[in-house]
């Protein structure tokens, strides 16, 4: 099969690869219809994320037809699945707790020891992403083995085009679960730092949830304009003192609840990015977050900060006083995918939801490649691109 | 000569002592249980340089309720190598006991273990892989049950590795039953000897908490999990 593989920084590859098979029970197969490149997969590109190896097949956002199943998977040959990009057993203590991207038991033995040094735990099984969360073969490909495909993939009915499916897989659940971990209350103002597709998400999803408003916060005029055209009203860093500009917005008072859906891709014009970035150049884990700096010291006392943006290693110059001073709550964690999808598959279906504004390019796979440089280095225009294997 | 279960009773000790106390239930009064361990191995391996290590260790005051073998001076069991660790299993303790108690099932999560034959109720002889190609057969016999809450074996006398192991199961109310494993092993002399330590000793933490994670794998999720995409290379 062809797959978009990672070979090094800034350097992806379609590669001819063997297909995958049924290895255990529970596994399928999926021909993979559509699949994303994600704001996170960046960090790949960037090779700021440890544990990747030349080869490695890429892409965590996907769907597609079985094609194949264990004999304890659930689905049927030919049904149309979305796939979480989280995987779990659905047994485990995590599981069920519905904390499905702490599963237990979905990174294998042997990849479990690098995480459990850097984090204390091991994390869970993912997608395409790295040997630290499991050494998974992603979803740019055009099959791939699913395991646990009893608990994860969710069944979308024909009626449903792709597009308008597709991001159930991380994007929708993650900016949903962002809104879920602001907790919000009518009245409330909400912040969101980013309005890359997370962001906008979140800004959908916390509208939905009934914030009174929600401010939308970037420099891309472009991605501006999709929060605007979502409800969102909006603030340019590049133009306006972000600090300043929330406390007038909110009267006074500061937004009840900020979300971060950077990361650690975090760029503002500030003088703290600029030593984390020279810090993350020296070595692994210094995280650049200007954003959630400015996110902390925004937020009114008492009030929520939910941090949906992927991060991996240390922070230095984290406003622990203002969390501590002002009575914060910090929310973060990767999407429970699992938790959302049914839901969000119904709203999708009665109109509530559409995520199709988001996609700005449809490429074959083979032009996978070019979607990562410009995914990379045009992020006001390419805001979202799908890959389509066999074409 | 020192006796086989002398460091296996320390270490127990050490568990039994931190187990309960996961649940919040410890009493003080099973305190002195860790120091007749600590005397037993004392005598055993050295007394004067176990005891000072063991009680004069800043990390191991009376209030110190942790296990002996998180102590941040390792105690000292002689030539064993020995590797303990704890899960907690989303499953109930006499099907996770059942399972074990088939020697039969070890191979499944085990990685060194090819196979074992079952000799009769109480004896079975592994097989276990040793580095370069070589196979070792061991006879166990289970010299402690106590039905749905511990097995312990023993490698009988003359067996090319000398080799001990428990494993405990208890009650974890809402979340399954805690496992507790520790093996030891004692390699013998020679050429053999060498290569088997060198399988067993490289990394026996890592090795007991891998094989650990797996059996709490197939427990509950009925599979060992994997990313490898094939079946048939490794
Ligand atoms: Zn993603
Ligand atoms: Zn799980």
């Amino acid at each position: 099969m062809r797959a978009l593989t990672w070979h090094g920084t800034h350097d992806v590859r379609v590669d001819t690869m063997p297909d995958p098979e049924i290895v255990n029970p529970r596994d399928a197969i999926i021909k993979v219809t559509s699949t994303a490149i994600c704001g996170s997969d960046l960090h790949l590109y960037d090779g700021v994320i440890p544990g990747m190896l030349a080869g490695d097949i890429l892409g965590h956002e996907f769907m597609g037809e079985v094609v194949d199943t264990g004999p304890k998977s659930t689905l049927k040959k030919g049904q149309r699945v979305v796939v979480p990009f989280t995987i779990s057993c659905g047994s485990c203590f995590f599981c069920e707790k519905q904390q499905y991207s702490a599963c237990d038991n979905s990174n294998p033995v042997d990849k479990q020891d690098l995480s459990e040094k850097l984090y204390g735990h091991a994390v869970s099984g993912l997608f395409g992403y790295s040997h630290l969360t499991g050494g998974y073969p992603g979803g740019q490909a055009e099959y791939v083995r699913v395991p646990y495909s009893d608990v994860g993939p969710i069944v979308v009915p024909d009626g449903l085009k792709d597009e308008k499916v597709l991001f159930l897989s991380d994007i929708l659940p993650t900016g949903w679960m962002a809104a879920d971990n602001a907790a919000i209350e009518p009245g409330d103002t909400v912040a969101v730092w980013g309005c890359g597709p997370v962001g906008l998400f979140a800004i959908q999803s916390a509208l939905i949830m009934g914030a009174e408003q929600v401010i939308g916060i970037d420099h891309h005029p472009h991605r501006l304009e999709l929060a605007a055209n979502l409800g969102a009203r909006t603030i340019n860093f590049e133009a306006t003192r972000v600090s300043e500009a929330l406390m007038e917005m909110s009267g006074g008072l500061g937004p009840d609840a900020v979300i971060d859906a950077v990361g650690m891709e975090s760029h503002g014009f500030a003088v703290d990015s600029l030593l984390d970035k020279a810090k993350q150049k020296v070595g692994v884990g210094a995280d650049r977050a200007h954003a959630l700096r400015e996110a902390i010291m925004a937020v009114r006392k008492g009030g929520r900060v939910s941090i949906p943006g992927v991060y991996g290693g240390f922070l230095d110059k984290f406003p622990l006083g203002a969390m501590m001073e002002k009575g914060l709550q910090i929310r973060t964690g990767q999407t429970h995918v699992q938790r959302y999808t049914k839901d969000l598959l119904h709203k999708i279906g009665e109109g509530q939801i559409d995520t199709t504004f988001l996609i700005s390019h449809r490429l074959p796979l083979e032009k996978g490649p070019e979607g990562y440089k410009n995914f990379h280095d045009n992020q006001n225009e390419w805001t979202k691109v799908v890959l389509k294997p066999g074409e | 000569m020192p006796r086989n279960g002398d460091w296996m009773r320390q270490a127990q000790n050490s568990f039994d002592h931190y187990l309960p106390d996961v649940r919040g239930i410890r009493s003080r009064s099973r305190r002195p249980e860790t120091l007749i361990g600590a005397v037993g191995i004392g005598l055993a391996v050295g007394a004067v340089t176990y005891m000072a290590a063991r009680l004069m260790s800043s990390s191991n005051p009376p209030s110190d309720s942790a296990p002996g073998r998180t102590a941040r001076r390792g105690p000292w069991f002689g030539d064993y190598t020995v590797s303990g660790r704890s899960v907690t299993i989303n499953r109930r303790r006499k099907d996770l006991f059942a399972f074990w108690r088939d020697f039969q099932n070890l191979p499944a999560f085990m990685e060194n273990i090819k196979k074992v034959e079952l000799k009769d109720d109480k004896t079975s002889v592994w097989t276990i892989a040793a580095p370069l190609g070589r196979e070792v057969d061991v006879e166990t016999k289970i010299v402690e049950e106590r039905d749905g809450k511990l097995i312990a074996w023993r490698s009988v006398p003359g067996s090319d590795i000398d080799t001990e192991g428990r494993i405990t199961f208890s009650d974890a109310p809402g979340r399954g039953t805690v496992v507790t494993a520790i093996v030891a092993y004692k390699p013998p002399m020679g050429e053999l000897g060498r290569l088997i330590a060198k399988l067993f000793q490289r990394e026996p933490e890592i090795q007991g908490r891998r094989e650990l994670k797996r059996f709490k794998m197939l427990m509950e999720t009925g599979e060992i999990t994997t990313s490898n995409p094939q079946r048939q290379s490794a």
